[in-house]
C-alpha cells in the first residue's frame, strides 16, 4: 500500500524520512562549519615567527633588566645581586608556591631556589599568568606603594599580582602560578639563546 | 484597472498593500499599537538606544571607508581619520561618543525594567532578548575597542581573550584559536574587524527587531505595573491604552532633541570624557612589551572587571564569576517571583535592595577603573558579595506574607559570607588581614537593611494594593 493509491499517511516512514534529511542536513552544516572554523588557526605564518631566539647579555649590570621578543612574548633577564638573591627564601611563607612545584612553569634546570641556570641571571617569559598583562619591574625595596615588606620583585598593574625577583607568586593574588621560565641555554657566556634547552636539558 | 481584493488602501500605497502587509503592519506596531498612556521619562531610553544604534551604524560605514584593518596601518589610519579626512574627526567622535552612549542608555533602559518589573506577565522573552542585546553589544563594544591599535586596545584585548585562557584542559588552544597567533597581532585585528563592522551588527539589528516584535505581542508595562489589556472598552481597546502614533512617536521627539544636545555637547567640547570615553593610554600605539601603566577597559565594562578582581580562587574562577554576574541577570524574571511588578506596590526592603543594588553597581564601576590596593581590592571583593547576593534577596523577597522566611534567609546568608572570609583570612597578611576586618560590614549590612529589616518592622515589609486602573 502506498499513499499515492490511499489517503492515509505512513506517519512512521515520514518521520524516518525527516530525521534522515535532519542528519544529512546537520553532517552538511558541520561540514561547511570546519572549513572556516580551522581558517582560525594560526598560519603557517604565524608558526614560522615562533622560532628560537639569540639574545646577547654580555653587557648586563647587576640588578639591570634586558628585554627581547620571542612568539611576540616579552622576554626580560635580570642580573639579580647578591643581596637580592639572599633576600629570596626570607619570604617564602608569603608565597603560592616557593619550591616551584608546578612543573609546567619551568624547565627541570630551572626547579631551584634561584629558578634559573645560573643563580644570578633570571630568564622569564614576562606575562603575567591571571589573564597576560606584562608586569613592571620593580626591584627597588619598600618603595611607597608597594608597602613596607617589599623586597623587590614584579608588579601587574592590570590585577595587582605581585611576583618576587625570582618570578614566584604572592599569595591571594590572581595571578595562580610563578612566571614561566622559558626553555633557554647559554651557547656563550654572554649569549642566551631563547626557546631551546640545548642538547644539555 | 483591477480591484484590489486583499485591501481597502488606493493609489500607490494600495499597490503596495496588495503586494506587502504595510498598512497591517504599521497598524500592529504604530497607529493601533495601544501602549500604557502613563508612561515616565524612564520610558525614553528604548528610543534612544534605537537612535544611537542608527548613529553607531550610519558613522561606522564611514569609519570603514578610512580606516585600515592592518596591524602596520590601524593606528595610522586612526589618525589619518583625525587629521586629515575632511571632518573625518567629527565621524569618529560620533562613534566614539555613541559607544558610550549606547551603555548610559541601555542601563537606564534596564534599570527601568527592574524597577516596574518589566519582565514579568509573560514578558520573559522580551528580557532575555534584551540580555541577548546586551551581551552582542559588549562583544561589539569590546572588538570596536582594539580597532583603533593603540596601547589600551592592544593589552585589553589580551586580558579579555586570555579569559578564556582560565577554561580547564582546552583554554589555551581556544586562546589560540581565537587569536590566530601566539600573542594579538594583525590576524587577530583582521577578524575581529569583520566580526565588528559584519557579523555582530547584523546580529544586533536581528535582536533589536525580535525585542519589539515579542514587546507588541505582550504589550508595554508601566510604571504601575498594570496589565492594561485587562480592561478594554466595547472596540477591544484597552481603557488606559493610547495609540504609539501619533501619542509616544510625538512624545519622544522633545526626549531625542535633549539628548542629542547632551550628545553633541560631548562630542564637540569633551570628546575623550576625561580619558572615560576614549582613554589617554591609546593615544600611542599598540606595544607588545610595555603595558600601560595603570589598565583599565572602559568604563562600561568595569563593574565586571572588579568582579573578576575580586575572586583569586583561581583565574577560571575569576572569570566563572564574571560571566556569572552576567548569567545572572538573565535569570531574573524567574528568581524575582512576586506577583506584584513595580516596584511602587512592593515593600520598602524590596525598593531598598534594588537601589542598592544600583548603587553597588556604580561602586562596582568605580573600583574598576582604580588600581588595586589594599582598601580597594577588599571594597570589590565586598561589593562582589553583594552583587551577588542581591539575586539571592530578590528570590526571598518573593513571597511578603512569610516574613520568618527573611531570618533563615538571613542567617544562611550570612553565614556564607562569614564562611568565606574564614577561608581567606590568613593573619600573615597582615594589610589584608585588617581589611577583611574592617569591610564584612557592607554585605552584613546590606543583609540587615534588605532582610532583617522587613523582618523586624513590619511596616517595611508591607506591600501595598496594586490599582486596578494606571494612576495619573
Amino acid at each position: 500500500m502506498s499513499d499515492s493509491d490511499s489517503n492515509t499517511v505512513d506517519v512512521k516512514r515520514r518521520r524516518m524520512l525527516i530525521a534522515a534529511t535532519s542528519v544529512v542536513g546537520a553532517a552538511g552544516t558541520a561540514a561547511f562549519a570546519a572549513p572556516l572554523l580551522i581558517s582560525w588557526k594560526p598560519s603557517a605564518r604565524a608558526l614560522n615567527a615562533g622560532a628560537p631566539v639569540e639574545m646577547n647579555i654580555s653587557k648586563i649590570q647587576p640588578g639591570q633588566r634586558l628585554k627581547a621578543v620571542w612568539q611576540g612574548k616579552p622576554i626580560w633577564v635580570v642580573s639579580r645581586t647578591e643581596k637580592m638573591l639572599a633576600d629570596l627564601p626570607s619570604i617564602n611563607n608569603l608565597l603560592a608556591d616557593p619550591d616551584s612545584a608546578v612543573e609546567t612553569q619551568q624547565p627541570a634546570y630551572a626547579k631551584n631556589d634561584a629558578r634559573s641556570r645560573k643563580p644570578e641571571i633570571l630568564v622569564l617569559i614576562g606575562i603575567c599568568t591571571h589573564l597576560g598583562c606584562s608586569p613592571t619591574y620593580r626591584p627597588e625595596i619598600a618603595p611607597a606603594d608597594m608597602g613596607a615588606d617589599w623586597l623587590g620583585g614584579f608588579f601587574c598593574p592590570c590585577h595587582g599580582s605581585k611576583f618576587d625577583l625570582a618570578g614566584r607568586v604572592y599569595k591571594n593574588v590572581p595571578a595562580p602560578t610563578n612566571l614561566v621560565v622559558p626553555e633557554h641555554y647559554y651557547k656563550t657566556d654572554g649569549v642566551i639563546l631563547i626557546g631551546n634547552s640545548g642538547g644539555a636539558a | 484597472m483591477a480591484m484590489n481584493t486583499n485591501t481597502e488602501a488606493t493609489g500607490l500605497l494600495g499597490w503596495v498593500d496588495e503586494r506587502f502587509p504595510i498598512v497591517d503592519t504599521w497598524k500592529a506596531h504604530m497607529s493601533e499599537y495601544y501602549a500604557p498612556k502613563n508612561f515616565n521619562a524612564w520610558y525614553y531610553f528604548g528610543v534612544l538606544a534605537m537612535l544611537v544604534l542608527v548613529i553607531q551604524i550610519v558613522s561606522g560605514i564611514f569609519l570603514t571607508m578610512h580606516y585600515k584593518p592592518d596591524a602596520a596601518l590601524a593606528y595610522a589610519s586612526v589618525e589619518y581619520i583625525m587629521r586629515d579626512v575632511p571632518g573625518g574627526w567629527f565621524i569618529r567622535y560620533m562613534h566614539s561618543t555613541g559607544a558610550s552612549a549606547f551603555f548610559i542608555v541601555v542601563y537606564f533602559h534596564m534599570f527601568r525594567g527592574l524597577m516596574y518589573g518589566s519582565y514579568k506577565g509573560k514578558r520573559e522573552l522580551v528580557w532575555l532578548i534584551g540580555m541577548a542585546l546586551y551581551l552582542a553589544l559588549m562583544a561589539e563594544a569590546f572588538m570596536g575597542y582594539l580597532l583603533p591599535w593603540g596601547n589600551m586596545s592592544y593589552w585589553g584585548a589580551q586580558v579579555i581573550i586570555n579569559l578564556f585562557n582560565t577554561i580547564p584542559f582546552v583554554g589555551g588552544e581556544i586562546s589560540e584559536w581565537i587569536r590566530g597567533d601566539f600573542v594579538i597581532s594583525d590576524p587577530t585585528l583582521n577578524r575581529l574587524f569583520a566580526f565588528h563592522v559584519a557579523a555582530v551588527p547584523l546580529i544586533l539589528v536581528a535582536l533589536v527587531f525580535v525585542h519589539i516584535v515579542a514587546l507588541h505581542r505582550v504589550g508595554s508595562n508601566n510604571p504601575d505595573g498594570i496589565e492594561i489589556k485587562a480592561l478594554k472598552n466595547e472596540k477591544g481597546v484597552p481603557l488606559d491604552g493610547v495609540p504609539f502614533h501619533p501619542y509616544y512617536t510625538v512624545h519622544d521627539i522633545p526626549a531625542i532633541v535633549v539628548f542629542l544636545m547632551v550628545f553633541f555637547a560631548i562630542i564637540f567640547f569633551a570628546p575623550e570624557m576625561g580619558g572615560y570615553f576614549i582613554e589617554h593610554a591609546n593615544f600611542e600605539p599598540a606595544n607588545p612589551l610595555k603595558t600601560p601603566e595603570h589598565i583599565a577597559p572602559v568604563w562600561y565594562f568595569t563593574p565586571f572587571y572588579t568582579v573578576l578582581r575580586a575572586v583569586t580562587l583561581s583565574p577560571f574562577a575569576g572569570t566563572a564569576a564574571m560571566f556569572g554576574a552576567i548569567i545572572l541577570l538573565f535569570l531574573l524574571p524567574w528568581l524575582d517571583r512576586n506577583p506584584i511588578k513595580s516596584w511602587r506596590y512592593r515593600n520598602t526592603a524590596h525598593m531598598l535592595n534594588l537601589a542598592i543594588f544600583a548603587v553597588v553597581f556604580i561602586i562596582l564601576g568605580y573600583l574598576g577603573v582604580k588600581a588595586v590596593t589594599p582598601e580597594y581590592k577588599e571594597m570589590g571583593i565586598r561589593m562582589t558579595e553583594i552583587y551577588f547576593l542581591f539575586f539571592a534577596v530578590i528570590f526571598a523577597h518573593s513571597n511578603a506574607a512569610k516574613p520568618g522566611r527573611y531570618l533563615v534567609w538571613f542567617i544562611l546568608l550570612a553565614a556564607i559570607i562569614f564562611g568565606i572570609d574564614f577561608i581567606r583570612a590568613n593573619p600573615d597578611a597582615a594589610v589584608d588581614y585588617a581589611q577583611i576586618k574592617l569591610q564584612w560590614v557592607w554585605p552584613i549590612g546590606y543583609l540587615a537593611l534588605t532582610l532583617l529589616l522587613p523582618f523586624v518592622l513590619r511596616g517595611c515589609n508591607a506591600e501595598k494594593a496594586v490599582p486596578e486602573r494606571v494612576t495619573s
